[in-house]
């Protein structure tokens, strides 16, 4: 499929946006998850502000697409997305973590509109989407589940289970995201739990799967068309990332996965973020 | 105000300094060695530390297997993440009473800032609940230090809770303690205030401000929930006529719940429970804060302490009709 230069540009400007809204927010309360926000950046970007059908004016229009974030710590680039698209005010993202406030820490689906489902402990994700799915099946819906995945959250039992049950029911309108940007809360994957080869293991479980860039936001949109055009598999889009990614001092470094960044590192982040041309 | 220390560093360090005189004991996490402190243990024992990575239940399956072979095995993760593993624990640690020690980090509420999902509310309730599990909730950064050394040596299956944050002194080196064992910190004769964790200091505090009005309050720290220290709940329902529990936990099943089960059966007299009342908190900016605002704080303590206060005196008034 082709996509418009206007397009890409577009979406590419929104996860940087992204990036220094979830930054801003995380300076701001002191406390938050840069890492594996921002290696999530053009995947939240691509589905929000293009790939999902949903009406932020219909929150709980039942035949849109669920958008489920498995990995909830990285809710930093969720919020932004979710508010400029209406779902909430801008100004609410000053109050993340505030006690009253309706953005918690993790995502709370009682809590925050446009929020599928509460998350924060890791491995639900799959399971909960393929549910939505057999749902959807049972009343006749044509609605999409996407489901971003972290790669050490891949290490958990509960999340292969999900993936077996998703391929035995041949759940096609299911789409898990694995952003794969190969740094876990202690240290490298590989050193605290290795997982390759993950691609193989995925297929071996009778899903279908797709390996991009997932800072190429041609090739996020790409995968997501293509992810849909199958038929009788789940599909998991492996997007290649990089923890930190746009913050050189933040790049591939687990330091960052949950520490907010003080006020001279967080003016030069926004310096680093802000001088990249598209 | 008293010196706070970080328990969950003391528990790193102690840890560390206790795996040079046990050989046999084991560490293994779940991909939080930086949070909960287990990085001091890797680093003096290396080929006796596991990262199992983001896989609590396998964690607890795979300490099973090193107690079976004779290993003790203690098992790190969030205190919430425990819950994962609660049918492993159940069957594999308590009902086959294997040698695994599990340290629940980051309880109750001390991780504010990462909110309900992280939160710890009803770990005691359902450790608490299985047959042959031990179940310690230390009340200062001394007593975490000194509880080490006793869970590895208690024999069997023993949950060992610790908060994230940084808890006041309140005991010194001489602090004696016992796995089951109740501590009267304070002696009084009108009410006892039996509490645990990082509600013993407050209850302490609580008790200053009541004794400056005039009331005379007995503390307990209750740092063994199971197997609870009945003859002292009795004893002290017997003296005071009025207990108040204090946790930070669930009223549901935790401490609070665990003395009215003993006061019940045993010497029933009025009891208020202080806690987190039946519901989820939330985010939240400061740990203090968050438990002043979920009904945990000295003030809490003290209206707790007047209210049952007033249960036993509208008691014995109406014995006093009665003759
Ligand atoms: C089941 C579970 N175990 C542990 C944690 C604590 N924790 C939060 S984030 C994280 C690391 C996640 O790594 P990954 O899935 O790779 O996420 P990313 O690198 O994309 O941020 C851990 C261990 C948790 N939230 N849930």
């Amino acid at each position: 499929m082709a996509y418009s230069k206007e397009l890409i540009k577009e979406l590419e400007e929104k996860a940087q946006q992204l990036r220094l809204d979830a930054l801003e927010m995380i300076h701001h309360r002191g406390q938050g998850h840069p890492g594996g926000a921002l290696s999530a950046a053009e995947i939240i970007a691509a589905l929000f502000f293009h790939h999902l059908r949903i009406d932020p004016d219909r929150p709980n229009w039942e035949n849109r697409d669920r958008f489920i974030l498995s990995k909830g710590h990285a809710c930093a680039i969720l919020y932004p997305a979710l508010a400029g698209l209406g779902y909430f005010p801008m100004e609410d993202l000053k109050n993340w973590g505030h006690i009253g406030a309706h953005l918690q820490a993790h995502p709370d689906r009682l809590k925050t509109p446009g929020i599928e489902m509460t998350t924060g402990f890791l491995g639900h994700g799959i399971s909960i989407g393929a549910g939505l799915c057999l749902s959807a099946r049972l009343k006749g819906l044509d609605y999409h589940v996407y489901v971003l995945v972290g790669d050490g959250e891949c290490q958990s039992g509960v999340l292969w289970e999900g993936v077996m049950t998703a391929a035995k029911y041949k759940l096609s309108n299911l789409t898990a995201i694995l952003d794969y940007n190969k740094v876990q809360l202690d240290g490298p994957l590989n050193k605290i739990m290795p997982l390759e080869p993950i691609k193989e293991k995925w297929e071996s479980f009778n899903w279908k799967t797709i390996e991009i860039d997932g800072h190429n936001i041609k090739e996020v949109l790409e995968a997501l068309d293509k992810a849909k055009e199958n038929k009788n598999k789940p599909t998991v889009i492996i997007a290649h990332t990089i923890k930190g990614k746009g913050v050189s001092f933040m790049e591939n470094k687990a330091e960052w996965h949950g520490k907010a960044p003080d006020d001279n590192e967080y003016a030069q982040a926004v310096k680093e973020l802000t001088a990249r041309s598209f | 105000m008293n010196k706070k220390v970080s328990v969950r560093k003391t528990y790193g360090e102690t840890l560390a300094e206790y795996g040079k005189v046990n050989p046999d004991v084991v560490v293994l996490v779940a991909d939080v060695s930086s949070s909960v402190q287990t990085g001091y243990f890797a680093k003096e024992f290396p080929e006796r530390f596991f990262n199992v990575g983001i896989a609590e239940a396998g964690m607890v399956d795979t300490a099973v297997g090193l107690a079976l072979g004779g290993m003790i095995p203690f098992v790190n993760t969030f205190a919430g993440l425990f819950l994962r593993a609660t049918e492993q624990i159940r069957t594999c640690v308590a009902y086959a009473k294997t040698n695994v020690k599990l340290v629940g980090g980051y309880a109750g509420l001390s991780d504010f800032k990462d909110g309900p999902t992280h939160h710890s509310i009803t770990d005691v309730a359902v450790m608490r609940a299985m047959p042959n599990m031990a179940v310690v909730v230390p009340g200062d950064p001394i007593e975490v230090k000194k509880m080490v050394k006793a869970v590895a040596e208690y024999p069997g299956p023993v949950y060992l809770q610790i908060g994230r944050a940084d808890m006041p002194v309140i005991f010194d080196d001489n602090h004696q303690i016992k796995i089951g064992k109740g501590v009267i910190v304070r002696e009084g004769e009108e009410v006892t205030i039996i509490a645990n964790g990082s509600m013993l200091a407050r209850c302490l505090e609580a008790a200053k401000v009541l004794s400056n009005e005039g009331t005379d309050v007995r503390v307990i720290n209750m740092h063994t929930v199971k197997p609870l220290d009945i003859s002292l709940i009795k004893e002290s329902a017997e003296k005071t006529g009025a207990i108040v529990t204090a946790e930070e936990h669930s009223v549901i099943g935790g401490l609070g719940s665990a003395v009215a089960e003993a006061l019940g059966k045993n010497y029933p007299v009025p009891l208020e429970q202080v806690g987190i009342a039946d519901t989820f908190a939330e985010t939240a900016l400061d740990y203090d804060l968050l438990l002043d605002h979920y009904g945990m704080g000295i003030n809490d303590i003290v209206k707790a302490v007047q209210r049952v206060l007033r249960r036993k005196n509208a008691l014995s008034h109406s014995e006093n009709l009665k003759k």
